[in-house]
């Protein structure tokens, strides 16, 4: 993170990039070549052992929890079920460690990506009821499938790699599987993948309306941090040589998750450390005796409630104090594309509206809706409070589903697709009530709506540059590395138009954008629209400000009581008796008239 | 045939347990939108403060109950102040978090405090039960089944004809208009946790007489109410109910015609049935988050 202060967007292989990368790997190299050689007591060497194969297992908790904000609470049954792997294959059927070791780790690879289809769907509550109840399911199986497992009495003699037959080198290789799978969660975060997980976690919604499928997002989240699981247990049953199943309880699984939120499972630097001092811990307060776990369960809450991102969220933060991130010098940044060369001109309308219909039990958000939407125009969308305009954009992104009624977006039907669906066909969309993603910095929200499906533009430093243009456009791309939520609520509007933007889409559908901005605000607005209107940008505009509507649109519909009222040029509607009867109320024509 | 309705009542009796502490649950949950991980602790504690007033205090039985009940009621009131007041702005999941470490902590500060050897409570019934015809009605049996529907009974007194009830509704469904119409939301809430938390008191007073009272006997019976709730439908108190009930029957005549080792598992087998099919649960409706 501190080295984003510094970063500018030209020097994607800065020089800083490659001493951290030189430092990481003689880091490394020297701790690898330290344990390995070094003839450590037992006792040390199996502390050493267990922090590092558990650490690799609670860095699949940073990919699940940290990042995609999904909880796993059978992180100890994957560890088991890879632990088993490498035991039973070892043992029982005489495979080699590395067959036993891929072995199990594809079960456990297999095992969370049924769980994670099951539940994912979900999510919350049931996930961490479903991950409960496989932990105690396995448990059972374990502990009571004696002729497999060989039950309670657990399983010796577990082999090793003959290579690494001796304690240093197989010790060794753990902390070099630690180092090499610390790099990967670290990158992770980096990358389109990681940036949904971080998207679905901070706003599933908004997540699903900038092209990330959620689902798929969350469900590789849960394989990997099971892939993980299955890795350290397989790592861990070949350096204990024998392994029985209260090793792999719910309680351990807890013990994994504390580890995770003690350190910051936001974090893989953090995870790590939590690790070592959970495993550490209890050796130093053995006076503690029987309560520890007690004191386990104490800490827990107290993590919560005072240090919610861990230690390291809590150093970061402290952090940020003492070197705020300075506004960027951006240097040169690329005019942002928009537009559609290549799209269907044959098609008129970019989006045609027939007969949609709404219901949410008995009220009808949206009554028979027809609207067709000119391409290269500006369509506003206006209507008293509860008229249905939300409900209608709602229905048009795919977070409704409509009762009847269909949907064309430049000739094609999207009645029945899913929101990132529909974005990846070019529609965009911001919120009423602002949704970005509040826990990543200005540049990686924007670079989400970059990346959604069907934008091509590249990766890397392109995309970097694709972002920073979009943000430019907006007048934010020197606050590209600031944290979105310290923005101010005008700079966050802009930053959502900013993501839409960036998606390149073919029709943006602006959810009242002048809501909550103050004059000055509300100017800019106008001109950034006017701006969006002479790229030729087709726009769906809902908002409340006529002044705005009269000055951008170039034709407008009403809605009332869901239904559509009326429909045409500016001058035309905003006179319309029945338009002036819906905001103001009727005026009886043979009312006396007010004193 | 007679063997059969031996089992549905057991099966009944054990439901009668999951109802009730899913029924805590639930309560909590329409009040906070967190699922409360240590309401199977709240049945342990119930049960461990039987143990310590009647058998290692020599208290009248009665009067024990009356004061597990009054500590149980200053228990749920702290509960809240420590677990969830600090943290019910936030999402849910650091308050799930928080509940876990809760459960962690009651259980391992109960096993410091009392050693890990099980007890047992002897019921309070002179007799053991009565048969008709093959079927044998254990007095404790009874005794559940018939607290049982004396808490629904007040509970739906309670929510569906008393102003309390009424309030406590407004709040865990829209806390914000609640507060502005003058409810007390945070004492709503502390009213629910101390209900929630006698509930699961007295099914741990029940229940200590079947099964052994020890520090573990809370979250296996929180993860089969919780399982429960979900099959009946979450968040909805008739499903807690009917699902509690299911869930014991299942469980038992799983235990009788299949597998004794494998029987905790049944439970979750028929969860996770449901989740795949019927995620909303038996009375449940779908539920959609807002734009």
């Amino acid at each position: 993170m501190s080295d984003r202060a510094s970063r500018t967007a030209s020097n994607a292989l800065s020089a800083g990039k490659v001493f951290g990368a030189g430092l990481y790997i003689a880091v490394a190299a020297a701790t690898i070549g330290f344990v390995t050689l070094t003839p450590f007591p037992a006792y040390t060497l199996n502390l050493l052992m267990q922090a590092s194969t558990y650490a690799i297992a609670v860095l699949g908790l940073t990919i699940v929890l940290g990042y995609s904000g999904q909880i796993n609470l059978a992180q100890a049954a994957f560890f088991g079920i890879g632990a088993y792997g490498v035991a039973l294959g070892t043992t029982t059927f005489g495979l080699p460690f590395w067959v036993a070791l891929l072995t199990g780790v594809a079960a456990a690879s297999m095992a969370g990506a049924v769980l994670g289809l099951m539940s994912l769907r979900l999510g919350g509550h049931y996930l961490a009821m479903v991950t409960i109840s496989f932990q105690t399911i396995l448990s059972l199986v374990l502990t009571n499938w004696i002729d497999f497992t060989k039950g309670p009495d657990g399983i010796s003699g577990i082999g090793r790699p003959t290579q690494f037959a001796k304690s240093g080198p197989y010790l060794g290789l753990c902390i070099a599987g630690l180092y090499l799978v610390g790099y990967l969660v670290w990158h992770l975060r980096r990358t389109r993948l990681g940036r949904a997980m971080q998207a679905t976690r901070d706003n599933e919604l908004a997540a699903g309306v900038v092209g990330v499928n959620t689902y798929l997002t969350k469900v590789t989240a849960f394989t990997l941090s099971a892939l993980l699981g299955g890795l350290g247990g397989g790592l861990f049953a070949g350096g204990f040589s024998y392994i029985s199943p209260d090793q792999f309880s719910f309680s351990e699984s807890v013990v994994f998750l504390t580890m995770a939120l003690l350190g910051g499972s936001r974090f893989p630097f953090g995870t790590v450390f939590g690790t070592g001092l959970l495993i550490m811990l209890p050796e130093w307060l053995r006076f503690l005796k029987t309560i520890y776990l007690a004191v386990y369960g104490g800490a827990v809450i107290l993590i919560m409630v005072f240090m919610p991102d861990g230690i390291m969220g809590f150093a970061v933060v402290i952090w940020r104090k003492i070197r705020p991130i300075k506004p960027l010098a951006t240097g040169d940044i690329p005019p942002l594309t928009l537009g559609h060369p290549g799209g269907r001109e044959e098609q008129p309308a970019t989006l045609k509206i027939s007969g949609l219909v709404k219901h949410f039990g008995g009220v009808k958000a949206v009554d028979e809706v027809d609207m067709q939407v000119e391409r290269n125009s500006v369509h506003a969308l206006i209507g008293p409070n509860g008229s249905g305009k939300t409900s209608l954009l709602n229905v048009l992104s795919g977070i409704y589903r409509p009762t009847a009624g269909r949907i064309d977006f430049d000739g094609e039907n999207i009645t029945h697709l899913k929101p990132y669906q529909r974005a990846g066909l070019g529609l965009g969309r911001t919120f009423q009530n602002i949704r970005l993603f509040t826990d990543m910095n200005v540049l990686d929200n924007v670079k989400i709506g970059a990346e959604r499906p069907g934008n091509a533009i590249g990766g890397g430093a392109a995309l970097e540059r694709h972002a920073l243009a979009a943000l430019e456009f907006v007048g934010l791309a020197n606050r590209a590395f600031e944290a979105v939520g310290s923005m101010s609520y005008g700079h966050q509007r802009l930053v959502e138009i900013a993501r839409a933007l960036a998606g390149n889409p073919k029709l943006l559908l602006l959810d009242e954008p002048g809501a909550g901005l103050n004059h000055a605000e509300k100017d800019g607005l106008v001109l950034l629209l006017e701006r969006l209107k002479g790229h030729g940008l087709t726009i769906v505009i809902v908002d409340h400000d006529m002044h705005l509507v009269e000055r951008v649109a170039d034709r407008i519909t009403v809605l009332n009581f869901g239904r559509h009222i009326a429909d045409g040029a500016p001058a035309d509607v905003l006179r319309n008796p029945d338009v002036v009867a819906a905001y103001l109320g009727k005026v009886d024509a043979n009312a006396a008239p007010r004193a | 045939m007679g063997t059969a309705l031996q089992l549905l009542f057991t099966g009944l009796g054990i439901g009668s347990i999951y109802a009730l502490v899913a029924l805590g649950f639930v309560l909590i949950y329409r009040a906070t939108n967190v699922v409360n991980f240590a309401q199977g602790d709240f049945a342990m504690l119930g049960a461990f403060s039987m143990t310590v007033l009647t058998i290692n205090l020599g208290m009248h039985y009665w009067l024990s109950i009356l004061i597990t009940i009054t500590a149980m009621a200053i228990f749920g009131a702290l509960f809240n102040l420590g677990v969830y007041y600090p943290l019910r702005n936030r999402s849910f999941l650091p308050v799930i978090i928080s509940t876990i470490g809760a459960s962690i902590l009651l259980e391992n500060g109960v096993l410091a405090a009392y050693g890990p050897q099980p007890q047992s409570l002897p019921s309070v019934f002179e007799s053991q039960g009565f048969s008709i015809g093959t079927v044998f009605f254990d007095s404790q049996y009874v005794v559940i089944l018939v607290v049982t529907v004396i808490m629904v009974a007040f509970q739906y007194l309670l929510f569906e004809r008393t102003l309390l009830g009424k309030k406590m509704q407004a709040t865990s469904q829209d806390k914000e208009m609640a507060s502005m119409l003058g409810i007390p939301v945070a004492l709503m809430i502390m009213i629910t946790f101390i209900y929630s938390s006698i509930l699961g008191g007295l099914a741990g007073v029940l229940v200590a007489p079947i099964l052994f009272v020890s520090v573990g006997m809370g979250s296996s019976i929180a993860l089969k109410a919780f399982a429960a709730s979900i099959i009946g439908g979450f968040g909805d108190v008739t499903g807690a109910v009917v699902g509690g009930l299911a869930l014991g029957v299942v469980e038992t005549f799983g235990a009788a015609y299949i597998s004794v080792p494998y029987k905790d598992a049944f439970g979750f087998l028929v969860l996770l049935v449901f989740l795949l099919f019927r995620p909303q649960g038996i009375f449940g409706e779908r539920i959609a988050e807002k734009a």
